[in-house]
């Protein structure tokens, strides 16, 4: 029985960032080189080679502090964690230990209809590895060093967290945060933003139980299955009479399982100790107040602006924030026009989304026809055209087939919205239709829509269907 | 008197011998020398055109600081496209794509190597008996036992014997608790240890991070001023290198001091010393004090701390630093059944004796458990260490110490690690605070041999200390 059971788990969020070079080398920090394109002599551990620190990657991990809550240290120093493998060639990873450079944030969560607070315990900037690859040869493994270096910052929160769903919020809402403030560009796929789960079980109101850690988990699904999985394989281990055993785990994404990697007993001893070779990060107020406008509008703030100011639906705002490119795309049409917000982000999130979707188009592209979408949205708001028509053009607008007013033109969806005009149609629909118009003043409303249909049907859709509805009550009440 | 620097470049000036000519008379030596101090010569064809450039240099009027002069290189710095060991089997095949900082200063300024000398296995010694390429031989002999092959000291002993020799005119050492200073000592030369993060340690070999310093080995003060104004220059890549001023060391070096100085003599080094080794700082002592410089009696509180502090620190670091030595990328590698296997059987077959009980030192303080009881307290330590000598050069300018506590000894004769490490007593704390220092020959044993002195000075103060070991080296110099 689960039902007794919780989870409680614990997040190693890895984010690689954005700089042009890597964290102590000038190699480029790029992702798809050929193998061993982006490898200089410091990374890849050439006798005498000295790490330089890049100050971009502080820099971002300052902007990071902002965002997160987090206390920005000072003082912090760069530490030599100490293993062997091909894929670390100076036999150790540069990494910060003792004094990490952020410390105690925290961010808030949705969970249920609540807000939850996740505390975080400390985030520090470390070198990421190498790549081994052994499936292209039996005998040989292959190393790619085009990593070596890549700047990281280790995210690292309380065991705060109580389902896999609130660790895909946490998630979901950390790499938000991070693409925001442009540090991190979120593309799990490509490992820039990667999970190690610790998680253990506990009867509801008991003492926390021994933990197991699974490894690089990079997407929101792997991540919700390896949970699920761990979170049954402990209970049952339990259940049999069994005891939890702090192992090492890998989550196998074509069985969806995990399995232990190696235990606590032969987990490495780093031998942490200072880098010799770097000089302790020591920042000044100043240096750290600099980055602060950097930082720019959060989410939260987004979310503020887009209820209060803007009047917009939370579903609907939520949607636009939930990428800042989104939310980019959606600021610039405002600006650009007097279209009400709100009439703007519903054709967003509706049809123009939708597009995108379809086309498999980046929401970026489309920051050069804002222009032109607006003032679509303008015809459509002002009655030019209806909203079907719009529906009809918008495709058009978004692929550059032309200027609105002219596809307008040109397919003649122009909507009719001279009363005159459409006072005489209605009379001639009306014709002959004295029972319905009994029915209508008996009390019967469904009859108005089958009256406005046969009107727009013989203006050709033309007609301004709001327009219709009080001419055509109008003339019924007589 | 072996010539200076100075010297060989006013006949060189004045066309008494060309660089080529210059070339063919140490290289001779250098390959005749059977005291193997070199790990590899570098033949004239393959530096003609570096002699040649120098050559023309001179013909038009504008040579540079070094030009034409031959240097040997010990073999801890990488030289691009020559082979590079730190004299271990390990490297044995390891010819870098790079040239250090340090060396590239020196040939930027006209210098020509003349081959890479011998040194302990990745610095690690005081004899210079851990190199895979064989021990060096000290030029200098025991009048009273002839036949005794003598150690020339360590790490840079080959860069000493090579000076000493004759076979170069000047060279470069590294120096981490002494590896400069001790083994110009043993072969009566000059050898400097600059300032920590006076000269850029990239490109050297690492042994301990936050010791390693180069400097020159040298027959004269005066060379190591001409040295140092090559190398010692700031460097972006080098996170620990300094960027403050650097001053030209050559401009004043035999000028008088104008203002009084005083010189501390600390008494807690001279507590154990043989009278030999007293009689040194007494002559020199004696020598100062007619140029109007005043003595006095200084006492540390941590010496007794030094060696133990250091063979904490300096294992720890290299024990690191020598992880990337691991026969995959580059150097010997050892095949095994097992990626662990191949591991270890590079490291076990390509690493020598001395460098393994150092990795497995280093290993040790830094585990998980030990790390409070020694890399911690003895960082603890190396602050009060610093602190000390700190106090001390508020009270006085320099401070006069022996170099080593004994002369030449005989190879083979120090087999147990600590009596080898207690042969940097004197050098060792200086390095910990990472202040420079310099030997200079300071007078001749009972047996002959060359024994030195050494002058501490305070950070970055290379200028007035070259000032001082000048002066001193007019009153003392000796002849062989």
């Amino acid at each position: 029985m689960s039902n007794n059971w919780e989870m409680v788990i614990g997040l190693e969020v890895h984010a690689q960032l954005k700089t042009s070079s890597k964290l102590f080398s000038s190699s480029p920090n790029q992702f798809g080189s050929e193998p061993n394109e982006n490898v200089n002599f410091i990374d890849s551990g050439m006798p005498g080679m000295l790490p330089v620190m890049n100050f971009g990657c502080i820099e971002m991990a300052i902007k990071t502090g902002y965002a997160l809550n987090f206390k920005i240290n000072k003082h912090s120093v760069f530490e030599r964690k100490n293993y062997f493998y091909p894929d670390l060639p100076q036999g150790y990873q540069i990494s910060q230990f003792e004094f990490p450079i952020l410390s105690e944030g925290y961010i808030n969560i949705d969970s249920g209809d609540n807000q939850k607070k996740i505390r975080i315990e400390r985030a520090h900037l470390e070198q990421d590895a190498g790549k081994s690859i052994h499936d292209i040869d039996p005998k040989y493994s292959f190393i790619d060093l085009n990593r070596v270096g890549t700047p990281l910052l280790e995210i690292v929160s309380y065991p705060d967290l109580s389902s896999a769903d609130e660790v895909i919020n946490y998630m979901s809402s950390l790499r938000q945060l991070l693409m925001y403030i442009d540090v991190c560009d979120g593309n799990m796929q490509e490992g820039s933003l990667r999970a190690d789960v610790n998680l253990s079980v506990r009867k509801k109101g008991q003492e926390l139980g021994t933990r197991c850690e699974i490894k690089n988990l990079n997407s929101f699904k792997f991540i919700k299955q390896a949970i699920e999985y761990e979170f049954q394989r402990q209970i049952n281990i339990i259940d049999c009479g069994g005891e939890i055993e702090q192992n090492t785990m890998l989550f196998d994404t074509s069985t969806g399982e995990t399995r232990a990697m190696r235990s606590k007993e032969f987990s490495h001893d780093y031998r942490y100790f200072p880098d010799p070779d770097l000089l302790p990060v020591n920042l000044s107020q100043e240096q750290i107040d600099k980055i602060k406008p950097l930082v720019g509008e959060l989410p939260q703030d987004k979310l503020n602006k887009y209820l209060n100011i803007y009047c917009l639906d939370k579903d609907i705002a939520k949607i636009i924030i939930a990428e800042k490119q989104n939310a980019n795309l959606f600021e610039k049409m405002i600006s650009e026009s007097t279209v009400k917000p709100k009439f703007i982000a519903a054709w967003l999130v509706g049809d123009i989304f939708a597009f995108i979707k379809e086309n498999n188009l980046e929401v970026i592209s489309l920051n050069d026809k804002t222009k032109d979408i607006t003032d679509l949205l303008r015809l459509i708001s002002d009655d030019v055209i209806s909203n079907k028509a719009g529906k009809e053009i918008l495709p058009k607008v978004l692929n550059g087939e032309g200027k609105p007013s002219d596809l307008v033109k040109e397919l003649g969806l122009e909507q009719v919205s001279d009363s005159g005009e459409l006072e005489k149609i209605i009379d001639e629909t009306l014709v002959g239709e004295e029972e319905n118009i009994l029915k209508f003043q008996g009390g019967s409303d469904r009859v108005l829509g089958y009256f406005v249909g046969k009107c727009l049907k013989a203006t050709k859709g033309k007609g301004n269907p709001k327009l219709i509805n009080k001419i055509l009550l109008e003339r019924l009440k007589k | 008197m072996k010539n200076s620097i100075s010297q060989i470049k006013k006949a060189l000036i004045e066309k008494k011998i060309s660089v080529g000519e210059l070339y063919d008379e140490y290289l001779a030596k250098a390959k005749s020398g059977n005291n193997n101090s070199f790990n590899l010569v570098i033949d004239k064809e393959n530096n003609i055109s570096s002699i040649n450039d120098s050559q023309n240099r001179y013909d038009n009027g504008n040579p540079l600081p070094l030009d034409g002069i031959p240097l040997g290189i010990k073999d801890l710095f990488c030289t691009k496209g020559i082979r590079t060991t730190a004299s271990s089997k390990i490297l044995s095949n390891f010819i870098p794509n790079y040239e250090s900082f340090v060396t590239q200063q020196l040939l930027n300024d006209g210098s020509i190597f003349i081959g890479k000398n011998n040194c302990d296995e990745f610095a690690m010694g005081s004899s210079n008996e851990t190199s895979y390429f064989g021990p060096v031989i000290n030029p200098w002999k025991n009048k009273n036992s002839q036949k005794d092959n003598l150690v020339p000291g360590g790490s840079s002993g080959g860069s000493a014997a090579a000076v000493a020799e004759g076979s170069c005119v000047a060279s470069m050492g590294t120096d981490t608790g002494g590896s400069i200073r001790q083994p110009a000592s043993l072969c009566g030369i000059v050898g400097l240890k600059p300032t920590f993060g006076s000269c850029s340690r990239w490109g050297i070999v690492a042994f301990a991070s936050s010791l390693d310093q180069a400097g020159p080995l040298t027959n004269c003060v005066e060379d190591a001023a001409y040295i140092l104004n090559s190398i010692n220059k700031h460097d972006f890549n080098d996170s620990t290198s300094s960027n403050h001023q650097r001053e030209d060391y050559l401009i004043d070096i035999n000028n008088s001091f104008e203002k009084k100085i005083k010189i501390g003599i600390p008494s807690d080094y001279l507590e154990d010393v043989s009278d030999e080794i007293l009689n040194q700082i007494d002559n020199t002592k004696k020598a100062l004090s007619k140029h109007g410089i005043e003595f006095v009696d200084v006492e540390f509180k941590t010496t007794e701390y030094a060696l133990s502090t250091y063979y904490i620190l300096a294992p720890a670091e290299a024990s690191s630093n020598l992880a990337r030595y691991d026969g995959v990328r580059y150097g010997v590698r050892e095949d095994g059944e097992s990626l662990d296997d191949i591991y270890l059987n590079s490291r076990t077959k390509g690493f020598g004796d001395e460098v393994t009980r150092r990795i497995l030192i280093g290993a040790y303080v830094l585990s998980a458990g030990y790390y409070d009881a020694y890399y911690r307290q003895a960082q603890k330590v190396r602050r009060l260490i610093k602190n000390d000598f700190q106090r001390i050069l508020n009270e006085v300018d320099f401070i006069l110490t022996p170099t080593t506590p004994n002369e030449a000894f005989k190879i083979g004769d120090k087999l147990d690690p600590i009596s080898m490490y207690k042969n940097d007593i004197y050098t060792v704390p200086t390095s910990l605070a990472g202040l420079p220092g310099i030997s200079i020959p300071s007078g001749l044993s009972k047996n002959g041999l060359p024994l030195g002195v050494q002058f501490i000075g305070n950070y970055f103060e290379e200028k007035t200390l070259l000032q001082l070991a000048a002066l001193a080296e007019k009153e003392l110099s000796f002849n062989e």
